[in-house]
């Protein structure tokens, strides 16, 4: 394939990844501005929830320097960019979509500050069920593994999902499902990541 | 941006230009590996779409690793500048892709809580920086050279000179975290981290070159470094989304 250049090898962004996208984790303070686990502001439209969780590895040990970033619709099932030409759908500029966050180093919970993102289009026209798109580097991760978040809550929409149903294994499906719990006023959705072995969370090559 | 904006999707990733998941030489991959194949998907405006930056989140020396760590004078080491491009598969240049980077400092030591490496920290240097490409994708910023390290891998085992690089383009299917080497290191051909990529063809791209035309005279080397991130096929959906432009 001539004139076609190969993209750049990945590599893993190693223990120390919080050093350039995460400095306050690694313990200095150098950028004015910071980019965070908080997605929401004051004017955001939508339910607040708060995602929650831990990625194990193949001993089923936490670990315990993973860095996650997440990308997602507002409540309205649009995304904040261009390319998103769902004109039916509200843009919202008290939300951009992104956050980025740290397992932390002791307990390896790691969570965002979110809301629930309405519906998006999917290619075929159909609409997707609500989900948060994850990508997932860490120390031994040679190239970022990306999954999707889906909510157990959302059955009917989950069960027509296009994404969801070319799962051929059903049993699978399940580890892309958050719970919901309440803790007092807040809304915690948890999801674990298994990153092998049993009940190991499915990966996508988008 | 335009309203125009193409929904367009992008050539798939081919994984023989990547390390495989599970690379044993590099032992923290063993237990951290799917065992499952990866699903693949093909794209909707999950994966189309990606975060907006804006030069206003970003500060005055966020891309100058010898200033914005200053405290009481200049950081110890070699002074460099890095610099290149982001295009895309098809030479396309890559606009407005927030690139941020990660070191350490020029005795090979980070400058992080977990790192207890006996080299002392410069109290001088942190070590990170970020930008944004510009209408060219072209990057460039300044820093000191990194040291290598020691890692509890083989017992023996060194990280060769290296920047960690991180790249978030115009879709979420493009992020990318990469490592950059330095021509010439002798510990490069040694590196289970590095010798995890698939083809000596793609090794080569993760080495930047000494760039004397680029160097400042009495001030400061440098070094180019080229990334490329997937392309957008020149092809719309097939089935466009509800409501897209025609």
């Amino acid at each position: 394939m001539k004139n076609y250049l190969p993209e750049t090898a990945s590599q893993t962004a190693g223990p120390y990844v919080h050093i350039g996208l995460a400095p306050h984790a690694a313990g200095f303070d150098i950028f004015e501005h910071n980019f965070s686990e908080v997605l929401t502001q004051p004017e955001t439209r939508g339910e607040r929830i708060t995602v929650e969780g831990c990625v194990y590895d193949g001993s089923g040990t936490p670990v315990r320097d993973v860095l996650i970033e997440v990308w997602q619709a507002n409540a309205a099932g649009r995304y904040q960019h261009p390319a998103d030409q769902q004109q039916d759908k509200p843009l919202d500029p008290a939300f951009r979509g992104w956050g980025r966050t740290c397992s932390d180093f002791d307990s390896g919970i790691w969570r965002f500050e979110t809301i629930k993102p309405g519906s998006v289009t999917g290619r075929d026209g159909r609409p997707m069920a609500p989900h948060l798109n994850l990508w997932i580097v860490a120390r031994g991760i040679n190239i970022g593994l990306n999954t999707r978040l889906y909510f157990a809550d959302e059955q009917a929409a989950n069960a027509r999902d296009p994404v969801l149903n070319l799962i051929e294994w059903e049993k699978r499906r399940n580890t892309l499902l958050a719970h919901r719990e309440q803790r007092g006023s807040e809304t915690v959705y948890r999801f674990d990541i298994v990153l092998q072995g049993e009940n190991e969370t499915v990966f996508f090559d988008v | 941006m335009k309203n125009d904006w193409p929904a367009r999707e992008l050539v798939h990733r081919d994984y023989r230009h990547h390390p495989p998941a599970l690379a044993p030489l590099y032992k923290t991959s063993i237990l951290r590996s799917p065992r499952n194949a990866l699903i693949s998907l093909q794209n909707s405006l999950s994966e189309i779409t990606a975060p907006v930056f804006t030069r206003q989140e970003l500060g005055p020396r966020d891309s100058d690793l010898i200033l914005n760590y200053a405290k009481d004078g200049l950081p110890i080491g070699e002074r460099i500048i890095v610099h290149g491009y982001v295009r895309d598969a098809f030479g396309q240049p890559v606009r407005n892709a927030l690139v941020e980077v990660w070191q350490a400092n020029a005795g090979g030591r980070y400058r992080h809580k977990k790192d207890q490496y006996l080299a002392p920290i410069d109290p001088n240097f942190g070590g990170c920086g970020r930008m944004l490409t510009d209408d060219n994708g072209y990057y460039c910023f300044r820093t000191i050279k990194p040291g290598p390290y020691p890692w509890r891998n083989q017992v023996s085992d060194w990280r060769p000179a290296h920047i960690h690089f991180s790249l978030s383009g115009e879709a979420f299917a493009q992020r990318l975290i990469t490592q950059m080497y330095f021509e010439g290191d002798p510990l490069v051909g040694r590196c289970p981290i590095l010798q995890s990529v698939g083809s000596e063809e793609a090794v080569r791209t993760l080495i930047a070159e000494l760039d004397t035309h680029s160097a400042i005279p009495l001030d400061c080397l440098a070094y180019r470094f080229d990334l490329v991130l997937r392309g957008h096929r020149a092809t719309w959906f097939e089935n466009r989304t509800q409501g897209a432009a025609s």
